[in-house]
């Protein structure tokens, strides 16, 4: 029964973050500086990470087919690969071990610290001031970096077939455009604006409500990964089968 | 005036606060003292909201705290200012704009009103020369100063202060008493101390509440406090040889 506690105690939470906050021209601030925190700063880690993936896709669907599949699969295969399930999950997953960590050892630490009691006593809605920036950064910015991870993974894909010569450029390209569904991008979207809310508002529920000393905040920045993979891989089935089915 | 009327608190089985009754006076520095884990801290935050009680009321020069929704606890809460034991600055932010923070949220003040006005705050409690600094560039007898500095940047009415000399070595700890003691007297704020630090109640306090396992067993001022009388003050006033010879004296 313990999960239900940990449940109801998310969303009172989250009712209390999404108040209307103090001032609009603080949040605006706030929410500058969240939007360079989860994004631009992820740019480095998710553009290493889709290049290489993409790169490898290809060349482990070219060491799969032969004789009678056709050489374009390995574009088509790339393409799908990234679109589907790499860029809208993986990437998430990787973004809570990034992002996710950090929001909760940020926000635990001022837990422990009692700034967020100063913050109380002064009147301030914490969880608002702190965690709705972080959210709506997270459910704005995260499409934007698996639409990277997407372009940069195929991109990636298709440069390392020409390069090895596994897979002509028209070829890659023909791939790249066999049974193209706009669908595939919108379902792919979609998860993202998810697991960008969920990553960022389970780290910050398990910062807010950190208990102790630096030993505690270190434990619920592991925990904060761990229950956003969680949550996320749980999403992600739960998505995949109402959107795609 | 801070009344508190029949206070109750448990965690558990644990009864932390029992039938606690007090009154803080304006423009008076009022010491809360007792043993760790007497239930001082819990007082406090039951006080500024922090914890609710589970019996009880707090009035706030007359109005009624505990029965308040927290859309009208935010007024009250502006008008109160804290120091925290370890002074909560917000890491992220200089000095400055620590100070400027509150004015921030609150006030309609233009960013040169709020310069202005922190530099004041700051000026007040000799720290004008720190405020481009991080707080962690900051020793922690300027940490507490910061603190103040920010406690006072909204005028506020009442003044909470938790354990404001913990770790500062006794020189400073006198700066910050007689810091508080001024602010007190200056701008007429009711103040309440949380301290089991003897030096600073000696030195600031001009009315003390001695709280022992969850209850208030004795009140009165300074003078008083040496008479004794209560064997629980007693064996925490005169725990050290020092105060022995101080009363010896007296």
């Amino acid at each position: 029964m313990r999960w239900m506690y940990h449940i109801g105690r998310y969303m009172r939470l989250l009712t209390k973050s999404f108040r209307k906050p103090e001032k609009f021209s603080v949040f605006k601030d706030l929410l500058v500086t969240e939007l360079e925190s989860i994004g631009l700063q992820s740019f480095g880690i998710v553009a290493l990470l889709s290049i290489f993936m993409g790169a490898v896709i290809c060349l482990q669907t070219a060491h799969q087919i032969g004789g009678w599949i056709p050489v374009y699969t390995i574009g088509f295969t790339v393409r799908q690969t990234m679109i589907l399930e790499f860029s809208p999950t993986l990437i998430p997953v990787i973004l809570a071990g990034k992002v996710g960590s950090n929001i909760a050892s940020q926000i635990g630490t001022m837990r422990v610290t009692e700034q967020i009691d100063a913050l109380d006593i002064m009147g301030v809605n914490s969880a608002s001031y702190l965690i709705l920036p972080k959210v709506v950064a997270g459910v704005f910015i995260v499409p934007f970096l698996v639409v990277l991870s997407m372009v940069l993974g195929v991109g990636a894909g298709a440069w390392i077939g020409v390069a090895t010569g596994l897979s002509p450029l028209a070829d890659f390209e023909y791939g790249m455009q066999v049974d193209f569904r706009v669908f595939d991008v919108v379902y792919a979207l979609t998860k993202t604006v998810v697991f960008g809310f969920i990553l960022t508002s389970v780290s910050a529920y398990h910062g807010y409500f950190a208990v102790g000393g630096a030993l505690e905040v270190g434990k619920s920045s592991t925990k904060a990964v761990v229950w956003s993979v969680v949550i996320i891989m749980v999403s992600n089935l739960v998505l995949t089968q109402m959107l795609l089915n | 005036m801070i009344e508190l009327q029949h206070l109750e608190k448990s965690f558990g089985d644990h009864h932390v606060l029992k039938d606690v009754s007090a009154t803080f006076e304006r423009g008076k520095v009022n010491f809360v003292i007792g043993r760790s884990g007497s239930g001082k801290s819990v007082m406090t935050k039951c006080t500024v909201g922090l914890i609710e009680p589970d019996q009880g009321r707090v009035f706030y020069d007359g109005r009624d705290f505990t029965s308040m929704s927290q859309q009208e606890r935010k007024v009250i809460r502006q008008e109160i200012g804290m120091l925290f034991q370890g002074s909560a600055l917000f890491d992220s932010m200089t000095v400055q704009e620590n100070v400027e923070f509150p004015l921030r949220m609150f006030s309609d003040m233009s960013d040169a009103e709020r310069r202005d006005r922190a530099a004041a705050c700051l000026e007040r409690v000799e720290l004008a020369d720190a405020s481009t600094r991080f707080p962690a560039e900051c020793s922690g007898g300027m940490q507490k100063r910061v603190g103040i500095a920010r406690a006072i940047a909204m005028n506020p009415k009442y003044l909470f202060c938790d354990e404001p000399n913990s770790g500062l070595d006794p020189q400073t700890a006198i700066v910050i008493d007689n810091l508080i003691s001024d602010i007190t007297s200056e701008y007429q704020i009711t103040t309440v101390v949380v301290s089991h630090d003897m030096n600073s109640v000696m030195e600031a306090s001009d009315t003390i509440h001695f709280v022992h396992q969850g209850s208030i067993c004795w009140h009165g001022n300074r003078e008083g406090l040496l008479e004794g009388g209560v064997k629980e003050l007693e064996d925490f006033v005169f725990a050290s040889d020092l105060m022995r010879k101080i009363r010896k004296t007296v």
